[in-house]
């Protein structure tokens, strides 16, 4: 592995949680076989290094770039660009660089509600806030003017910012199928370009669970039943989202009596994983009568967004809510048109 | 929001056997109806996917009409009923990203109902072009300055460099 | 996420069809605006796409330009894909790169604006084009027909169709729900306008479906459930006791003569419950098959259990009473189906004012052909209940017809057959007849003159439609057998009262009561007014949109009898020309089920109807089976992991047309990035 001169790796994070950056090192040991491969020039999480030393960069410098999170703020479309064009090859690494994940999901809301939340109606992290006091993008100062990163009403993938070349899924991505995406960078036995980096099939072939037909008179939420640990939770009514998931993971969640969440998105191909998952749903609903399959829906589907679109939110075909233009919610908005 | 220039479009997807059946009668006795629904021939209302909802209106549609055999009539005997099991599901999901059940209309219609069809086809255009436009895409424009903050951000990073070389 | 439009070389050809698509829309327009669409090599407007200088337009074009994709701009795909892809063919093009775009019934003849339908046709064109770049070249299948066709309803729709099939020597499969073939022409005294005897004209070829090897009759009997597709249906018939054993009775009628009931006791259903019958009976004398049944309602053995069952003695060694018969389940394979399932006379007791089942002396036609036939009750003397010759008849035109609160259609035969049971009537009583009508129709070979030849005999005709039906009571309070018929005379302008001794109410014709059930089982569709539909009402008026299965008789529309007789011949043929083949080129367009990216999750195993989905246990994913696979797509649509193709329909190609249709709304591709 260490015959070659040494590449150039950065790793970054955007809006995540930070969990991409700590998954890394689920590689164990072989993080050293990284570091002889590697010279890691960018990794914010870990070692000290500055934007400024990238963007003297030449284009194209960096080997690879591993990006966690998705584009919430200005600052992060600008890294995004920027490592774009200093890296040979950027991995959208991780679900929330991939399709948006759980910080997607705040595309339910805009700016202003999301900032409501946090600053006016005050959260468990934030202080008591009486002067609702809010982040302002640029403050006069004696010195000169300071800026903040502008906070973006809808929080976009990475791939809808900027090219990339691979996607590694997961929330976060497992420790092996990191390994095997450096693996293959290293030896330079990469897939075409634009694929993602993983199996293309789905959960419940990595499920050791028995399946037979399905037809779904009832959905349960998790709390309330106790599955039986043998037979697919599906059609114990338990909303599974292995079906659709992309596998990988090993089926870790059904294994331990837990439906799929779906964090490892899509299969190849699959232009809305919410769809594919209401589509399958549905079909195997088992009532013929519009009024009952209405009831079983609502009863047991209360919240599609929250359970289909939980990781894809932001990769999904309408992206997020509709945004209120007509001043019940809008952001700063309408009147600061962009140029 | 209705605007008397607003000209809704609307995607239909007509199952072979029994509406786009209809359609054709409904052209053959030179009914006139809405001239909004844009029509997409499938085999059987079963092949809709939600996928193809959720893709035109991220591709600017204003409304959706799927139209199939009645429930019980279906050329492959009860593939309809699994359009009608994802409709609902579809009806739950819309409201909450802010799209008004209204603008989806699924339709049963047979071979022989050219009139009922025609008739489906004017009411939802009209209930469409009292909603408005949807004009989706327009959501995911960034419109809090962003262009300018990026500019800043650029500037700011020059300047820097400057001073540093 | 746009779809990726692959490299194509689009011909567009959009046709003016006369002035029905150039009349309603600018086609120059529609042309340039085609021609500017991403891969179309070019576009091209044309009189008549479909005529032969059409096609050579596009063949000419394929050969010239290396066009390998097609759009034919025009009318609806339903109409003329087929010959589309057929002049694809023939210059060497896969038929499967071609597709339609419908202005005609779609856009044309439906919009009232010009401006509306160009832009409306415009995106049913970009539509078509970004469809057709992500065809891809397809085969189609042959499987092999099974060469017997079934057969639907023994009225001489059926005969006719079985008799014609037999002659090709084809195996056929008739199923009648009656204890005899026959159907109502059976029950028909003499037929218009030629007055030839109903009985004299269907025996014989009642008979000859009996006798013939290649037809397997089975009469009381019901199809209860239909599987497969065109070439192999897969069909299961009931055959319902009749506790007398076809293969050994030899139609002696001795069980008859010695059921323990000395005298027939119970109405015969076939003479419509004016004549009686015994438990056990022949429906009619020139029965077809001429074997007794035993109705298990009145039979006393049957019902109760308690008789001395003379019935079996006096069968004796033969051994053909069979009372301990069940209902049997045959299984039959056929390559076609013709439905030929018939009607039912309207029943004329929803309309109190007619006074049908209150008066004695109201009939309807159907029950007045049976008492004047020499065969029926009466031995066909034509009497009122108390066994009178009637004196004064009124015929009442248009019964459940032409009425928007029963059936608003014609039922087409009436006028005729109240024509000939007036002259029937008049030759065999000379009582003095009134037909009451809203408007004669006699529109046929040989119709007017007969009309002419019954007003020469005296009938009177009466322009007008009747209010009531109404008793006479005598002086003394006493009811009479006259009645008074109340009718709206829009001749005279005034309303008239008719005193008549009989009533002949002339029913309409509808659809069978078991229609929608017959239908949904063989996969047919029903017209408004309930009979079923043909594939095409001008030009596949035998076919269905079920293309194995054809229909004959008054199932599909009210005809008479020799209508009736051409379309069943017609149906024959349609099945013939099918089976005939040997074997079918199925349409690819089934679903595949990709097994590296199927997991076996089984969501789709219950979905389809036709059980083509199998679940292979061994390697975890499922598989569908081409053969049983109709192309519905459903299963396409509901797998989570994508892993299911609808070929012809895919995912991609119908994304294309979402994207065409809505071409001139679509978001920008990129978004502004600015640094």
């Amino acid at each position: 592995m260490s015959e070659k001169p040494k590449g150039k790796l950065a790793l970054y994070w955007a809006a995540s949680c930070g969990g991409c950056d700590i998954a890394v090192l689920q590689i164990g040991a072989r993080i050293l076989d990284v570091a002889a491969a590697f010279d890691i020039v960018l990794w914010p999480c870990a070692a000290d290094g500055k934007v400024r030393d990238v963007e003297k960069m030449a284009d194209g410098e960096i080997d690879v770039c591993l990006f966690n999170g998705g584009i919430r703020t200005s600052e992060q479309e600008y890294m995004a660009q920027l490592l774009r064009r200093k890296s040979k090859v950027l991995v959208a690494f991780g679900s929330c660089a991939q399709e948006g994940c759980i910080p997607g999901l705040a595309n339910m809301n805009n700016r202003r509600e999301i900032f409501d939340s946090v600053y006016k109606e005050g959260s468990a992290t934030t202080p008591e806030n009486s002067d609702d006091v809010r982040p302002q993008p640029e403050t006069e100062m004696p010195e000169g003017t300071l800026h903040l990163p502008v906070f973006y009403d809808t929080l976009k993938t990475l791939n809808q910012t900027v090219e990339v070349d691979y996607y590694l899924p997961g929330c976060p991505p497992e420790g092996d199928m990191i390994w095997t995406a450096i693996t293959a960078i290293v030896e330079g036995k990469l897939p075409p370009p634009g694929s993602v980096i993983g199996a293309n099939t789905t959960v419940c072939d990595e499920c050791k669970r028995t399946r037979t037909e399905k037809k779904i008179k009832k959905f349960y939420r998790t709390w309330q039943i106790k599955p039986d640990p043998d037979i697919c939770l599906l059609e114990q009514g338990l909303i599974c989202c292995g079906i659709a998931t992309r596998a990988g993971c090993g089926g870790l969640c059904p294994e331990v009596n837990s439906p799929c969440i779906g964090c490892h998105g899509p299969n190849d191909g699959v232009q809305d994983y919410g769809a594919r998952m209401m589509s399958a749903l549905a079909s195997v609903i088992d009532s013929d009568d519009p009024e009952e399959i209405e009831q079983i829906i609502r009863d047991g589907v209360p919240d599609p967004v929250g359970s289909f679109y939980r990781f894809s939110l932001a990769s999904s075909l309408l992206r997020r809510k509709k945004r209120s233009t007509n001043g019940n919610g809008a952001a700063a908005a309408t009147k600061t048109k962009a140029s | 929001m209705s605007d008397d220039s607003f000209e809704p479009k609307i995607v239909g997807f007509l199952c072979n056997w029994c509406s786009y059946t209809a359609s054709d009668l409904a052209g053959t006795a030179r009914m006139k109806y809405a001239p909004n629904v844009r029509i997409i021939r499938v085999m059987c209302s079963g092949r809709v996917d939600p996928t193809f909802l959720l893709k035109a209106f991220a591709m600017g549609a204003d409304g959706v009409m799927i139209a199939g055999c009645h429930p019980g009539d279906c050329h492959y005997q009860q593939q309809n009923y699994k359009t009608m099991r994802r409709y609902a599901m579809i009806e739950q999901m819309l409201p909450q990203m802010g799209i008004e059940r209204e603008r989806v209309k699924l339709v049963w219609a047979s071979a022989a109902e050219g009139q009922q069809l025609a008739e489906a086809i004017d009411e939802l255009s009209e209930a469409v072009r009292k909603l408005g436009p949807l004009n989706w895409s327009r959501n995911w424009e960034e419109n809090g300055g962003r262009i300018e903050a990026l500019e800043a951000i650029v500037k700011e990073h020059e300047e820097a460099l400057e001073v540093q070389s | 996420m746009i779809t990726t439009q692959k490299s194509a070389r689009i011909g567009v050809y959009i046709c003016h069809c006369g002035t029905n698509i150039a009349g309603a829309l600018d086609v120059e327009q529609l042309t340039a605006f085609a021609d500017k669409l991403p891969q179309v090599v070019l576009a091209k407007n044309y009189k008549y796409m479909c005529s032969d200088p059409g096609q050579d337009l596009v063949k000419k074009d394929i050969a010239e330009h290396g066009l390998d994709r097609v759009v034919v701009v025009a009318c609806s795909p339903l109409l003329h894909e087929a010959t589309f892809r057929k002049a694809a063919e023939d210059a060497g093009l896969n038929p499967f790169l071609v597709q339609m775009a419908n202005i005609r019934e779609q856009v044309a003849w439906v919009t009232r604006d010009k401006v509306d339908a160009l832009e409306k046709a415009k995106a049913h064109v970009a539509a078509a084009a970004r469809r057709v770049a992500q065809h891809e070249p397809l085969e189609r299948k042959s499987v092999p027909i099974t060469p017997r066709v079934l057969i639907v309803g023994g009225g001489i729709a059926g005969i006719e169709a079985a008799l014609t099939l037999a002659d090709a020597d084809k195996e056929v499969i008739l199923v009648e729900r009656e204890p005899s073939i026959g159907g109502h022409m059976s029950m028909f005294d003499k037929t218009f306008p030629t007055l030839d005897c109903a009985a004299c004209i269907l025996t014989p070829k009642m008979t000859a479906v009996k006798s013939n090897p290649h037809i397997k009759l089975l009469t009381h009997s019901e199809v209860e459930k239909v599987d497969g597709a065109v070439g192999s249906y897969k069909v299961r018939v009931r055959r319902k006791a009749r506790y007398i054993s076809e293969e050994n009775c030899v139609g002696c009628m001795a069980c008859i003569d010695e059921c323990v009931f000395p005298k027939p006791k119970f109405p015969n259903e076939y003479d419509q419950g004016l004549g009686l019958r015994k438990p056990v009976y022949l429906p009619f004398p020139q029965a077809v098959p001429p074997v007794p049944i035993i109705d298990p309602e009145t039979c006393l053995q049957l019902s109760k259990g308690q008789c001395k069952q003379k019935c079996v003695e006096a069968c004796g060694e033969r051994q053909a009473v069979l009372l301990e018969q069940q209902d049997s389940i045959e299984e039959f394979e056929v390559g076609a189906i013709i439905v030929a399932t018939g009607f039912k006379p309207f029943n004329p007791s929803v309309m109190p004012y007619y006074g049908y089942g209150t008066l004695p002396n109201v009939y309807t036609s159907l029950e007045i052909e049976r008492l004047i036939n020499a065969a029926g009750p009466t031995g066909g003397k034509l009497m009122l209940r108390d066994g009178s010759t009637p004196k004064r008849v009124v015929i009442v035109h248009c019964v459940g017809s032409r009425d928007k609160n029963y059936h608003t259609y014609c039922s087409k035969v009436c006028c005729m057959y109240s024509l000939k049971l007036a002259h029937l009537v008049k030759e065999k009583t000379e009582a003095e007849i009134f037909n009451c009508y809203i408007d004669i129709r006699t529109p046929g070979k040989g119709f007017e003159e007969f009309y002419n030849r019954v007003q020469n005999e005296g009938v009177h005709f009466i322009r007008g439609k009747v209010g009531d039906v109404s008793p006479v009571v005598s002086d003394n309070g006493q009811p009479t057998n006259m009645m008074t018929i109340q009718v709206d005379d829009t001749l005279l302008g005034k309303v008239r009262k008719i005193d008549a001794d009989m009533v002949i109410l002339a029913v309409g014709l509808e659809p069978q009561k078991d229609a929608e059930e017959v239908r949904r089982m063989f996969g047919i569709s029903c017209s408004t007014e309930g009979f079923f539909l043909e594939k095409h009402p001008k030009l596949a008026p035998v076919n269905t949109a079920n293309d194995g299965v054809f229909l004959a008789g008054v199932c599909q529309g009210v005809k008479d009898i020799p209508e009736t007789v051409a379309q069943a011949s017609a149906a024959a043929a349609k099945a013939l020309a099918l089976i005939d083949r040997g074997s079918i080129e199925l349409e690819p367009n089934t679903a595949i089920i990709d097994e590296e990216h199927c997991s076996g999750c089984r969501v789709c195993n219950n979905l389809c109807p036709f059980e083509a989905i199998e679940y292979d246990e061994e390697k975890g994913v499922s598989r569908v089976i081409a053969e049983l696979c109709k192309g519905c797509g459903t299963c396409v649509a509901a797998c989570p992991a994508q892993a299911i193709t609808g070929v012809h329909f895919t995912n991609n190609q119908i994304i294309a047309e979402i994207e065409g249709v809505l071409y001139d709304s679509a978001p920008p591709r990129k978004e502004a990035v600015s640094v």
